[in-house]
């Protein structure tokens, strides 16, 4: 234990504590910016900088360790008059027109200008100027770049592509997609973890809320929204809704007094997934088998296109299931276009999704079965412009016959839940009757790489790995081509947490709780009376009434997808 | 008449804090920012008498500016150019001239940047040297971190951190050049860490220091020719990664150049045999008095082994070629340098002795030939002794022993007695000239040639490979040097390798071993593997006390009356209160500074 004093406190916290952590364990504030724990701990903004008694140069509190005997003064004049000046500083360099910031009332530099209260600058303000191809979906804008770095840093260390670079030298110095070559270019995966951690507005989603409101304005379009399945643990969060109140009875709801025609849920589809990519894998077991090579999971846009780039060997092993939005676009404009007696091309298809990478995905697709993503973000934006009170928004049901999903579905919204709810569906393909549900719950948990083994009877034993974050999909891989592992299905997600936690999610400056928003979903697991996918009666119904049965000719026509082929309009693979 | 006042005082300190500022300058910066701001300097010298200093290089440093903002054309170079021209050409005093000499050279030589950031508004350069010691070492050894340990004591983890990335690290201990220190950071407040120093101190307290885990066998072989640093460091690792590894030497003893080339009282031959131990233990198989070409042909070691390594080094000798250079007692100093490697010692007693040569080793046979007892030693150079490429410490050293510097003499012809033994040199005066590559040539003087009578000559002008056997079979040789590829490996020949002074010509004993790694890892993957060399070493944290301007503690060397007739070592290592101070003027760039961003430490490679 090192012993020392904050603010004339004494304090005892244990060795290689930082002053950060220190003063935050017993109640004292310091403020930050550029950090972000375990990944950008370097000092760059010195906002966080405190006094050490018998020092001249103040210490950053965010990556250094208490020592013993330590004086620290976290609000002392110079400490206060140094930062203040440093928040300036930043000020100056920051396009800091507000009201017109993507961040405005959630942005961190705009609180720590608000809590040093700073009314006004003493310096002069200018600001870089470089454009930005604005038509792809990961938007940067220059003027307000605050160099922290931690886009850099989550890129490198969070998801191993290392996109964004420091460029240039001095004044000049800025964050770049590296070598200064065009975010187009290279290999960005889209998963939009830089966007969800930067403390301030310059990055964000590229807006297609204006697309949408005139499809919705439209008297030719019939709109049809899907919402995925982690939409609903975090819309609330944005709209300052407790848990209680953003339920996704009410999203509906609200959906529908926005005026969409027709309001569905992604986890119908999700159950579809799970019904084509589970035979898939039962079809597939032999294969695996004989080649140590597992069936990867297919529903992450953003993991489609890390390994693409990054492994186009390993593509063959992907599922060739569409993801849940890809089906329920393709039924859409389809099957329930004849349910509703129109032809495709009046349906103007709209899905809501945690996620930057599904703006990507659309644009894959050659059949355009999705017209428009908006992230949860933009959803947000949407439903407050359009001044709805939504506490008074009553509980509505999904429409239906697309509007039915399982407990099963509603999970692939969390590592680990695509998993879990193919196993389920593989179990009863397997054995003709339904597990325990709870049976395959050794593949939840936020931990990063997950394994498990199951025995299914039969003879049937499969073992799985769950990884998220693709700096552990690249470890896995690399694990399979040294030949360390075997697997027979891996389950892929690119962002920290799974969806929950997407790059399209409401952004929370200190951290969002995943927990929290997993929770959510596995309580709608639970209390859900379908926990199956195969026991969703929408699910059998379109089977029965159009598709025949997983892995059909019309279900390979609309539900399945050809990588290798599509792997052409990956940049960088 | 006027006293200095303290305004200038101020200045003239600004002036040295810049001028350490300067040096001590990261790689990798971008030349227009830096040419910007040398404009604005040489624009603050400007008396602003003539028009194209005051007014032209004002405006240079704003079109720079808009080429820094991308809001120039390629226009905008050209009349940078002209401008600059001008001011060269028709400015009234050098600081003008120069100033627009200086822009020129940047443009000319920096164009494609410059045209990068008209362009594209991007610059071509990042500064990538987050740590410059790190950087600047051919090796790139965790230097912060072994100073970092050494401060704490743990003099063990710090030679094992060493080996990490440098398995000579009692040879360098003593012999580095250490280019770590060139831009040490500390400079920029005082002067440059004592690397090295630190490293000695490691090596002397160092008890137990352990081999890292090996990799099991990978059943592939290696052949190494050459058992100098460069084969021994690429032997090592090898090893590490699990191959097996035979090292064939010509010599009687391993150590190539480290032996046969540097004098013991540099460094000691217990201690390089202990190093040397030390990477044998790695389970090396050694074949001595093997020449290759002579005993065993490489057609046949190809044939046995799965790749090979060629690290010859340099040990041939260049002639001066003037006439009667085959006198007797005409030697060169590889000849000479190799027969005191064993440590057995001839004497040159009562022997009047001429070094030709103003480089490191002809220091070396110069301050050889004072332990030998020689009775005069003389070092002839073409140029002045500030041109010298010796290191200022070499120079001082050999002069402090006894060792007079004749300069500005250049040979002409070796004289020889009735019995052909050399009696003296004749040399004719020179006067210092032009500068060219970076060097004053020497020209001829209007004055007679001279003799200077003498009983023993040793030419120091150089070396060169023994390739011919390598040439023979058909590799390639380029200006006398190995010709390889970036990865070190051969054109036509598959799986053979080469690195060291035999493809760099002669260099560092640094360079060599971080060939020779370089080597070894390039190998590991022609072989089908990609082994990682892992440092699990923890590594002491910061602490972060102001940084008040110290001095920097340097070595002690004996005093020359104690060491000029021995070759025992010369120098000695730090005190302990010695070591403390200068661990804990490391700045420790690994966590302050861009270092702790990116590039601060690799654990692995």
């Amino acid at each position: 234990m090192v012993r020392l004093t904050i603010d004339d406190r004494n304090i005892e916290v244990k060795e290689g504590t930082t002053i950060l952590e220190a003063a935050r364990e017993n109640g004292i504030n310091i403020p930050t910016l550029c950090f972000l724990k375990d990944i950008n701990e370097i000092a760059a903004c010195r906002v966080c900088v405190v006094e050490v008694v018998g020092l001249e140069k103040c210490v950053t509190a965010c990556n250094n360790e208490v020592k013993e005997g330590m004086k620290i003064y976290t609000n002392s004049k110079k400490a206060r008059e140094v930062r203040r000046l440093n928040i300036e500083l930043i000020l100056s360099d920051h396009n800091f027109t507000c009201p017109t910031c993507i961040r405005n009332g959630n942005c961190k530099l705009q609180n720590l200008a608000k809590e040093f209260g700073i009314t006004e600058n003493r310096f002069e303000v200018s600001f870089e100027k470089k454009t930005w191809d604005k038509t792809l979906p990961l938007i940067r804008d220059f003027t307000r770049c605050v160099k922290c770095m931690r886009c850099v840093q989550v890129c490198d260390k969070v998801q191993s592509l290392n996109v964004w670079d420091v460029v240039n030298t001095g004044v000049r110095t800025t964050v770049n997609v590296r070598e200064n070559k065009k975010i187009g270019d290279v290999n960005c995966s889209y998963c939009g973890q830089c966007i969800v951690n930067c403390p301030v507005g310059a990055l964000s989603e590229r807006d297609d809320v204006k697309e949408v409101l005139k499809a919705i304005d439209s008297k030719e379009k019939i709109t049809i929204v899907q919402v995925a399945p982690a939409v609903r643990t975090a819309y609330g969060e944005g709209l300052s809704l407790s848990r209680e109140v953003a339920t996704e009875k009410r999203l509906a709801g609200i959906l529908k007094a926005l005026g969409f025609n027709y309001v569905f849920d992604t986890v119908f589809s999700a159950d579809m997934t799970i019904m084509e990519e589970g035979s898939e894998f039962l079809e597939r077991l032999d294969d695996i088998r004989s080649t140590g090579l597992p069936m990867f999971t297919s529903c992450c846009p953003g993991w489609l296109r890390f390994i693409k780039s990054e492994y186009p060997d390993m593509v063959p092993r992907l599922s060739s299931a569409k993801s849940p939005q890809g089906m329920f676009g393709a039924l859409a404009k389809s099957y329930y276009a004849d349910i509703l007696k129109v032809p495709e091309d009046k349906i103007y298809s709209i899905s809501i999704m945690p996620c930057l990478a599904k703006k990507d995905e659309e644009t894959l697709d050659d059949n355009h079965d999705i017209d428009a993503v908006l992230t949860t973000r933009e959803l947000v934006r949407l439903i407050e412009s359009s001044m709805i009170d939504v506490k008074n928004i009553k509980e509505t049901d999904f429409d239906s016959p697309l509007g039915v999903g399982s407990g099963a579905g509603v999970i692939f919204g969390v590592t680990g839940g695509v998993m879990e709810a193919a196993l389920r569906s593989a179990y009863y393909l397997v054995n003709k009757k339904n597990p325990d549900a709870d049976a395959f719950k050794d593949v939840r948990g936020l931990d990063g790489y997950k394994e498990a083994t199951f025995d299914f009877g039969n003879g049937v034993k499969v073992k799985v790995a769950v990884v998220h974050s693709l700096s552990n999909a690249r470890k896995l891989i690399e694990k399979i081509k040294r030949k360390e592992v075997t697997y027979d299905f891996v389950e892929v997600m690119a962002c920290p947490g799974g969806c929950i936690n997407g790059g399209g999610q409401i952004i929370n400056i200190d951290g969002s709780d995943l927990a929290a928003r997993s929770s959510v979903l596995y309580g709608l697991d639970k209390n859900n009376n379908i926990r199956f996918s195969h026991d969703n009666p929408e699910v059998i119904a379109c089977y029965k009434n159009y598709l025949g049965k997983p892995l059909s000719e019309l279900s390979h026509k609309l539900l399945h997808r050809d990588h290798v082929k599509e792997m052409m309009k990956v940049k960088g693979a | 008449m006027y006293t200095e006042d303290r305004q200038e005082a101020v200045k003239e300190k600004l002036y040295k804090d810049l001028e350490r500022r300067i040096v001590a300058s990261p790689t990798g910066l971008c030349p227009v920012d830096l040419t910007a701001s040398f404009v604005r300097l040489c624009l603050s010298e400007s008396c602003g008498k003539c028009t194209p200093c005051r007014v032209g290089l004002n405006k240079l440093a704003k079109l720079l500016d808009k080429v820094l903002d991308n809001e120039a054309s390629l226009a905008t170079l050209d009349l940078i150019r002209d401008t600059a021209m001008a001011i060269y050409v028709s400015s009234d005093c050098a600081i003008g001239q120069e100033a627009g000499k200086l822009v020129l050279n940047s443009i000319e030589g920096c164009y494609d940047d410059y045209k990068e950031h008209v362009q594209n508004g991007n610059c071509t350069c990042n500064s990538k040297t987050p740590v410059s010691c790190v950087n600047m070492c051919p090796a790139h050894v965790d230097i912060p971190g072994y100073i970092a340990l050494v401060k704490e004591g743990r003099y063990d983890d710090a030679v094992n951190l060493i080996r990490h990335k440098n398995p000579f690290p009692i040879a360098c201990a003593y012999i580095c050049e250490h280019p770590c220190e060139l831009r040490c950071k500390r400079m920029i407040i005082d002067a440059p860490i004592n690397i090295r120093g630190i490293k000695r101190v490691a090596i002397e307290k160092s008890k137990n220091p352990k081999l890292p885990k090996q990799n099991e066998d990978t059943g592939k072989s290696v052949a190494i020719i050459g058992g100098g640093p460069s084969g021994l460091s690429a032997a090592y690792y090898l090893r590490l990664m699990g191959h097996r590894v035979t090292i064939y030497d010509q010599r009687m003893k391993l150590g190539g150049m480290l032996r046969y080339g540097i004098p013991s009282y540099r460094l000691p031959r217990k201690r390089l045999d202990e190093e040397i131990d030390f990477i044998l233990s790695t389970g090396i198989d050694v074949k001595l008095n093997v020449s290759i070409g002579k005993d065993i042909d490489i057609s046949e070691l190809k044939e046995k082994y799965d790749a090979i390594y060629i690290a010859i080094g340099a040990h041939t000798d260049k002639k001066i070629g003037i006439e009667g250079e085959d006198a007797k007692g005409v030697i060169s100093a590889v000849e000479m340098l190799r027969s005191i490697g064993d440590d057995t010692m001839p004497s040159y007693e009562g022997k009047r002795v001429i070094v030709v040569g103003g480089g490191n080793v002809a220091m070396d046979v110069a301050r050889s030939s004072i332990r030998l007892k020689a009775k005069t030693v003389d070092i002839l150079y073409r140029r002045r002794k500030a041109d010298m490429t010796a290191l200022n410490d070499e120079i001082a050293g050999a002069e402090a022993e006894g060792v007079n510097i004749i300069e500005l003499m250049s040979p002409v012809a070796i004289v020889k007695d009735s019995n052909g033994c050399v009696s003296g040199i004749r040399v004719k005066p020179q006067m210092t000239g032009k500068i060219e590559k970076g060097r004053p040539k020497p020209v001829d003087k209007n004055e007679e040639e001279k003799l200077i009578p003498c009983d023993m000559i040793i030419v120091a002008v150089g070396q060169g490979i023994e390739g011919k056997h390598f040439e023979d079979k058909g590799i390639g040789v380029k200006r006398g040097n190995i010709a390889t590829f970036d990865s070190g490996s051969i054109k036509d020949f598959d799986g053979v390798f080469a690195g060291g002074d035999c493809v760099t010509g002669p260099a560092t004993v640094i360079k060599a071993i971080a060939a020779g790694r370089v080597a070894a890892a390039n190998i590991d993957e022609y072989l089908g593997f990609y082994h990682e060399i892992i440092s699990d070493i923890d590594i002491p944290r910061v602490s972060f006390d102001d940084k008040v301007p110290c001095g920097r503690v340097e070595l002690k060397i004996k005093e020359a009356r104690e060491r000029k007739d021995n070759f025992d070592p010369i120098e000695e290592s730090m005190s302990d209160e010695e070591v403390l101070q200068e661990c804990s003027r490391c700045l420790r760039c690994d966590h302050f500074g861009f270092g702790v961003f990116k590039g601060g430490r690799s654990t692995k490679w």
